[in-house]
C-alpha cells in the first residue's frame, strides 16, 4: 500500500515465455486509485483467454449494426455526389425531386467538413456552393420513403457545375503550373471528429511543406556533420500507394431529430467524437444529443466524426420530422471513406563502421487528396538512437477523396523504408540485421522520445529463436526459379492516453454486476475486457458481468483510436468496480459482525478470513445489501508519475508500445508472385487483460500490412479524376488463400503507469509487416523492392532490371 | 497462390454454363461469353460465393433459373410466399427485388449483411436447398420454391450450430461484420465434407471478405468443428 508520500512499490519488466527481468519501482499513486495489481499470473480472470461476451450475437446475425438499425417510419437516403474532380457548383434545381411523389426531404449541403481549408477564403472566388475538389464530392441529399424511391429522386436533382482543371497525379501535381486544388494556402483545423495539421506552414502550389517540426519535435543536431563523421552511407527512395480503409460496414448513421433530443445511431469509433462535432454543427447542448454505437463493423481510423453524410442526414430527418438512414454505398466509402495518403520517401542513413547511426534524412511526400496527413517520418525519428536527425514532410494536394487517420497513421509507410535500409546498412556492414538493432536500438531519450527498447531487444531474441533466424542465407542463394527468403522489421508506436474515459459500476440486489460507458467496441473485444477488469476486482467470472457500451447516455468513453482505448478505458473500470467493492464489503461485514479488511471476494464468492474457501455465494451477499444498487463512477487517473514532457496537447505516456515481425517468404522469380509461408510477430502492449483476442487483433494487424504489401493500390484516371477500382474486385484485399502461417508471441510488460497498466495493440501490429516482406522478399532475391504494392509485374520489372545492371 | 486464381475459376465456371445459354443473349464487349442478365445474376450469384461450392450445386443453378420459362411478372408489386428457415413468408416485392434486400428490408432479417452489393465478398451468404449462394446478386424471385436458410436459421432450438459454438470459441469474429457469411459458408462445407483440410476451409471462405483478418481464427474453429463432428447432422431449418 502507498506510503504518505502515496509512493507505491511496483513491479516493472517484461514477463516473456520461459522466464521474466522484473524489478522494483516507486510510483506516485494517488491515494483514491486501487492499489497496483500483481503479475497477471497471480490474477485469475485478467490476462487469461476468453472467448468474447458478444460473440453469440455476432456468430448469429443477432448483433445490430448501424446498418440494421430499422426504426418505424425510418426513411432511405441518397447522397448527390459531384461527377467532376474540381468544378464550381452554379446552381443546384431541387424542384423536380421535390416534386416527386415519394420525395420527403432535400438538403443542399452548405459546407464542406473534412480535408484542409483555405488559409485565406478570398483568395477564392465567392460561391454560393462549396467549391468541388475531387469526384464523389457531396453537393446534396435526399430522403424518401424506400431505398429504390430515394435512387429515382436523386435522380432528379439537377447541378450546372462550371467544371474547372485538376490534377489526380502525385508527381504532376507537385509541379510549379500544375492545375491548383486550393488557390492559396491552405490550413487543416482540427474537429472534435479528429484531423488537425500543423499550422502556418509554407505552401507552393498544390505542396504545403515541408514540416520540420512534426508532433514529435524539432529536428535533432545537424544532419550535414552526421553525414561528415558517417563511415557509410545507405540511400534509397521509396514509394507507397494510396490505401483505403475499406471497412465491411461502410460509414452511415440513422438520425432521428426531434424536438427534445437528436439521436443519432452511427457506426463510428467515437461514440463522443460524433456528440461533439453534432453539438458543433447543429448547435446544440450536449445533453440534447445522444449517439449510439452498439455493434460497428470496422473503421481502421476513418471513422470518428460525423462527417458530411451524417450532417446531411440530421438535416434530413430535421426537414422531414422522420428518422433517416444514410448509409454509404461500397463505391462511396472507397471514395469518401478517407484513405492512406501515398509516400515518396528519399531516406539517407549514416553510420560508423561499428553500426552505430550518425545521422537520418529522411524528406517525404505524399498525396492525402483534399486533405493533410502524408508525413511518414515518425518511424525514422523514433525508432533508433542517433544524434542527428532531419525529417522534411510534405504534403501535396490532389483532386482526390480526403485521407483520414488509418490504423498508425504514417507507420507502416515510414518502417516500409526505414526497415529496407537498416537491413541494407546490416549487409553493408557485414552484420546480422538483428545484431545491428541490438547496438541501435537503444533508450535515449531526448525530450520525450518513446523508449520501449528493452521490449524489442527480448522480442528480438525470443522471436528469432521461434522462427529459427539461424537458417536464414544470404541474400539471394536460392538457385531454383522459386526463392525462398527471411526478412525482419520492427514496429513503434506510442502510449496515447485519454482522460476522458469514464465508467459506472453498479451492483444489484440481486447479484446482477453492470459496466456502463460510452466507449464503443469496434471489434477489439473492450466489452469483454472491460468484463475481465470488473470481474477480477469483484472475484467474478467475466460472463457475470453486463457490459452496456456504445451510447453517450452511459459516462464519457474515450474514442477507439491510436491504440488508446484499452490503456484509456480499463483503468476507470477498475477503479469504479474498486470502489463498488469496498463498499459492498462494508455493508456485508456489518450484516455478518465482521471487519470489511477482513472479507475477500473470490470464485464467485465472499470469503471470511481464513474460512478455507467456504464463504457466501456473492449472490447470497449481495441480497445483504443496505440499498438496492451500490453504484460508483470513476475517471482514468493521470498516468502516474507523469506523462511524456513536451508534448503539449496530446496526452502521451512515457514508454512505447512496439513489437517485432519476422516473414518468410517464397518468390516465385517467373511470374513475380510473393507467397507469404509464415509470420512470427512479438508484440508488447503493456499488461495483457485478453490475450486471445489480442492475439486475434495482431493476426489483423498482420494481415492488413500484407494486403498492404502485397495488393492494395487505389487507381485513379488521371485523365477523369475517377477512381477506377472502387469495389472489391478490381481493389484487392488479401482473402482466405493468401493467410501464412501465423504465430504470435505476447510479452507482458509492466510499466506501472495505471491501475491496470493495460495498452493497446491496433497499430503497432500492422507497423512492421510489410518491410518485413520487403526484407524477406531481397533475401529471397537479392533484389530491393522499393515501391507498394510489390505486385507481380514490379517483382518482374525489378528482377529485369538487377539483370540488367549486372550485365 | 493467388493473387488471381479466384477470378480464373469464376470465368471458367462462366463458360461452362454459356454453353446451355437460351433465352435473349448478350454480347459482352471484350469477351467470348454470351449470357442474359438474368442467367448472368443467377450465375454470378453462386459463383462469388465460392469456387468450390460450384461442383457442388451447378445442377440447381441451372433448375433454378431456367425452370420458369417465358412467364411475365411485375414491375409492379409482386406477392411472392418464401420459405425462409423452415417458415412460409408472403411478401409483395418488386421482381428487381434481390433476396439480401427482401429478408433485411421485407423481412427485418438483418443477419444477413450487405456489404459489396455486387458479389465479391459474399457477407450475404445464404443457402439456397442447403447450398450458399450470395443474395445480393440472387433475386428473391429465383428463390421461390426454394428453401433459404439465413444465418438466423442455422441455430436450432436456442443452441448454436457447432460451426457457431466453434466461432465463439475460437474467437473467430472480430468487428462481426464478415461473421455471418463466413458461418454460413463454413457450415455448408462441414455439410458436404465433414472432414475438411486447412485447404478445403481456406477454399470454402475464399469468397468471404474479412477486413479486421479473422481468417486464422475461422480455419481454426472450422476444423475443430469439424473435429467434433458437426457434419451434416446439425438442424439447420429448411435445408
Amino acid at each position: 500500500m502507498a506510503d504518505e508520500n502515496g509512493k507505491v512499490a511496483v513491479q516493472t519488466g517484461l514477463v516473456f515465455p520461459g522466464g521474466s527481468s522484473l524489478s522494483e519501482v516507486e510510483r506516485a499513486v494517488p491515494s483514491d486509485e486501487p492499489p497496483p495489481w500483481p503479475l497477471n499470473a497471480e490474477l485469475s480472470v485478467v490476462g487469461k483467454p476468453f472467448p468474447r461476451l458478444d460473440g453469440p450475437l455476432k456468430v448469429t446475425g443477432a448483433a445490430t449494426y448501424t446498418a440494421d438499425v430499422r426504426l418505424p417510419g425510418m426513411l432511405h437516403a441518397r447522397v448527390i455526389r459531384s461527377p467532376h474532380p474540381h468544378a464550381r457548383v452554379k446552381n443546384i434545381d431541387v424542384t423536380a425531386a421535390e416534386r416527386h411523389p415519394a420525395a420527403r426531404a432535400v438538403h443542399v449541403l452548405e459546407h464542406m467538413r473534412g480535408g484542409a481549408k483555405l488559409r485565406d477564403p478570398k483568395q477564392e472566388t465567392p460561391s454560393k456552393f462549396p467549391i468541388v475538389r475531387y469526384v464523389g464530392q457531396p453537393i446534396a441529399a435526399i430522403a424518401a420513403a424506400t431505398p429504390a424511391d430515394a435512387e429515382e429522386v436523386m435522380r432528379l436533382v439537377k447541378v450546372d457545375y462550371e467544371v474547372l482543371p485538376f490534377v489526380v497525379d502525385l508527381e504532376e501535381a507537385r509541379k510549379p503550373d500544375a492545375p491548383r486544388v486550393f488557390p492559396g494556402a491552405t490550413e487543416q483545423p482540427a474537429t472534435a471528429g479528429g484531423g488537425g495539421a500543423v499550422p502556418n506552414v509554407p505552401q507552393q502550389g498544390n505542396v504545403r511543406g515541408p514540416t520540420k517540426t512534426g508532433p514529435l519535435g524539432p529536428p535533432r543536431g545537424d544532419v550535414e556533420k552526421g553525414f561528415e563523421e558517417a563511415e557509410i552511407t545507405v540511400e534509397n527512395t521509396f514509394r507507397t500507394a494510396v490505401q483505403t480503409h475499406s471497412a465491411l460496414e461502410t460509414h452511415g448513421v440513422v438520425a432521428d431529430w426531434k424536438p427534445e433530443v437528436l439521436t443519432v445511431y452511427a457506426s463510428t469509433q467515437g461514440t463522443s467524437t460524433v456528440r461533439d462535432e453534432l453539438a458543433e454543427v447543429f448547435g446544440l447542448p450536449k445533453g440534447k444529443i445522444r449517439v449510439v454505437t452498439e455493434f460497428m463493423g470496422g473503421g481502421f481510423g476513418s471513422k470518428f466524426g460525423i462527417g458530411n453524410f451524417g450532417v446531411l442526414a440530421v438535416h434530413l430527418s430535421k426537414k422531414a420530422s422522420a428518422p433517416v438512414r444514410l448509409m454509404l454505398d461500397r463505391k462511396e466509402e472507397h471514395v469518401n471513406g478517407g484513405n492512406r495518403p501515398s509516400s515518396v520517401q528519399r531516406l539517407r542513413v549514416g553510420a560508423k563502421k561499428d553500426g552505430s547511426l550518425t545521422a537520418i534524412h529522411l524528406t517525404s511526400w505524399g498525396t492525402g487528396g483534399t486533405a493533410t496527413g502524408a508525413g511518414a517520418g515518425n518511424v525514422a525519428k523514433n525508432m533508433y538512437a542517433c544524434p542527428n536527425i532531419l525529417i522534411e514532410e510534405s504534403d501535396v494536394f490532389t483532386n482526390a477523396g480526403p485521407a483520414a487517420a488509418f490504423r498508425a497513421p504514417g507507420h507502416p509507410q515510414g518502417a516500409f523504408a526505414l526497415e529496407q535500409v537498416i537491413d541494407e546498412l546490416a549487409e553493408k556492414l557485414g552484420m546480422d540485421p538483428l545484431a545491428l538493432r541490438d547496438k541501435i536500438d537503444i533508450d535515449e531519450d531526448l525530450g520525450g522520445r518513446n523508449v520501449d527498447s528493452a521490449a524489442r531487444r527480448m522480442e528480438r531474441k525470443i522471436g528469432s529463436q521461434k522462427f529459427d533466424w539461424a537458417r536464414r542465407k544470404p541474400a539471394g542463394s536460392d538457385r531454383g526459379p522459386v526463392k525462398r527468403g527471411l526478412g525482419v522489421a520492427q514496429s513503434i508506436w506510442y502510449r496515447f492516453i485519454d482522460l476522458d474515459a469514464s465508467c459506472e459500476v453498479r451492483l444489484l440486489r440481486d447479484g446482477t454486476v453492470e459496466v456502463l460507458s460510452a466507449v464503443q467496441d469496434i471489434g477489439t473485444g473492450i466489452r469483454t475486457a472491460l468484463a475481465q477488469v470488473v470481474a477480477e476486482e469483484l472475484g467474478l467470472q467475466p460472463k457475470d458481468i453486463t457490459v452496456r457500451v456504445g451510447d453517450t447516455a452511459f459516462p464519457a468513453g474515450v474514442p477507439s483510436g491510436g491504440s488508446r482505448t484499452t490503456g484509456s478505458i480499463t483503468p476507470a473500470a477498475r477503479n469504479a468496480a474498486h470502489e463498488v467493492r469496498r463498499r459492498f464489503l462494508a455493508d456485508v461485514a456489518a450484516s455478518m459482525g465482521a471487519r470489511p479488511e477482513a472479507l475477500s471476494l473470490k470464485g464467485g464468492k465472499v470469503l471470511l478470513g481464513d474460512d478455507g474457501g467456504r464463504g457466501i455465494p456473492f449472490r447470497s451477499a449481495a441480497a445483504k445489501l443496505k440499498t438496492e444498487q451500490i453504484t460508483a463512477s470513476r475517471s482514468r487517473a493521470h498516468d502516474y508519475g507523469g506523462f511524456a514532457p513536451g508534448r503539449p496537447g496530446m496526452n502521451m505516456g512515457i514508454g512505447g508500445f512496439g513489437g517485432v515481425q519476422f516473414a518468410e517468404v517464397t518468390v516465385d522469380t517467373e511470374t513475380g508472385i510473393i507467397k507469404v509461408e509464415r509470420v512470427v510477430a512479438v508484440h508488447d502492449c503493456g499488461r495483457p487483460i485478453n490475450p486471445l483476442a489480442l492475439e486475434s487483433q495482431i493476426n489483423g494487424g498482420i494481415l492488413q500490412g500484407i494486403s498492404y504489401a502485397l495488393y492494395e493500390n487505389r487507381v485513379l484516371d488521371r485523365r477523369a479524376g475517377v477512381q477506377l477500382n472502387p469495389n472489391f474486385e478490381q481493389y484487392k484485399v488479401l482473402g482466405a488463400r493468401e493467410v501464412p502461417a501465423i504465430e504470435v508471441l505476447l510479452l507482458e510488460e509492466y510499466q506501472g503507469r495505471s491501475s491496470t497498466d493495460a495498452g493497446g495493440i491496433g497499430e503497432p501490429a500492422t507497423v512492421p509487416t510489410a518491410a518485413a516482406l520487403a526484407n524477406a522478399v531481397y533475401n529471397a532475391t537479392g533484389v530491393r523492392m522499393t515501391e507498394l504494392p510489390m505486385t507481380p509485374a514490379r517483382v518482374l520489372t525489378a528482377l529485369a532490371a538487377a539483370r540488367k545492371g549486372a550485365q | 497462390m493467388s493473387n488471381d486464381g479466384q477470378n480464373h475459376a469464376d470465368r471458367r465456371s462462366l463458360r461452362e454454363k454459356d454453353d446451355d445459354e437460351d433465352g435473349s443473349d448478350v454480347a459482352l464487349p471484350g469477351a467470348s461469353l454470351r449470357l442474359s442478365r438474368r442467367r448472368f445474376l443467377a450465375g454470378t450469384g453462386l459463383t462469388a460465393a465460392t469456387t468450390a461450392v460450384l461442383e457442388a450445386c451447378k445442377p440447381a443453378a441451372v433448375g433454378g433459373a431456367g425452370g420458369k420459362g417465358a412467364e411475365v411478372a411485375g414491375p409492379g408489386q409482386v406477392p411472392v410466399t418464401l420459405q425462409v428457415n423452415g417458415k412460409e413468408r408472403t411478401v409483395s416485392l418488386e421482381p428487381r427485388a434481390t433476396l439480401a434486400e427482401v429478408l433485411r428490408t421485407d423481412l427485418g432479417m438483418t443477419g444477413t449483411k450487405v456489404v459489396c452489393d455486387r458479389g465479391a465478398c459474399s457477407a450475404c451468404t445464404v443457402w439456397l436447398d442447403g447450398t450458399p449462394v450470395c443474395s445480393c446478386m440472387t433475386f428473391a424471385m429465383d428463390a421461390v420454391g426454394r428453401a433459404i436458410t439465413t444465418v438466423e436459421g442455422l441455430s436450432s432450438g436456442g443452441a448454436l450450430h457447432p460451426v457457431q459454438q466453434a466461432f465463439v470459441e475460437h474467437d473467430a469474429a472480430q468487428c462481426g461484420f464478415c461473421t455471418p457469411g463466413m458461418v454460413m459458408s463454413c457450415a455448408a462445407l462441414l455439410q458436404r465434407n465433414p472432414r475438411p483440410t486447412l485447404d478445403d476451409v481456406r477454399t470454402a471462405t475464399s469468397g468471404n471478405l474479412c477486413r479486421c483478418g479473422t481468417y486464422p481464427k475461422v480455419f481454426e474453429a472450422t476444423l475443430a468443428a469439424a473435429r467434433r463432428g458437426s457434419g451434416g447432422s446439425s438442424g439447420a431449418k429448411g435445408s
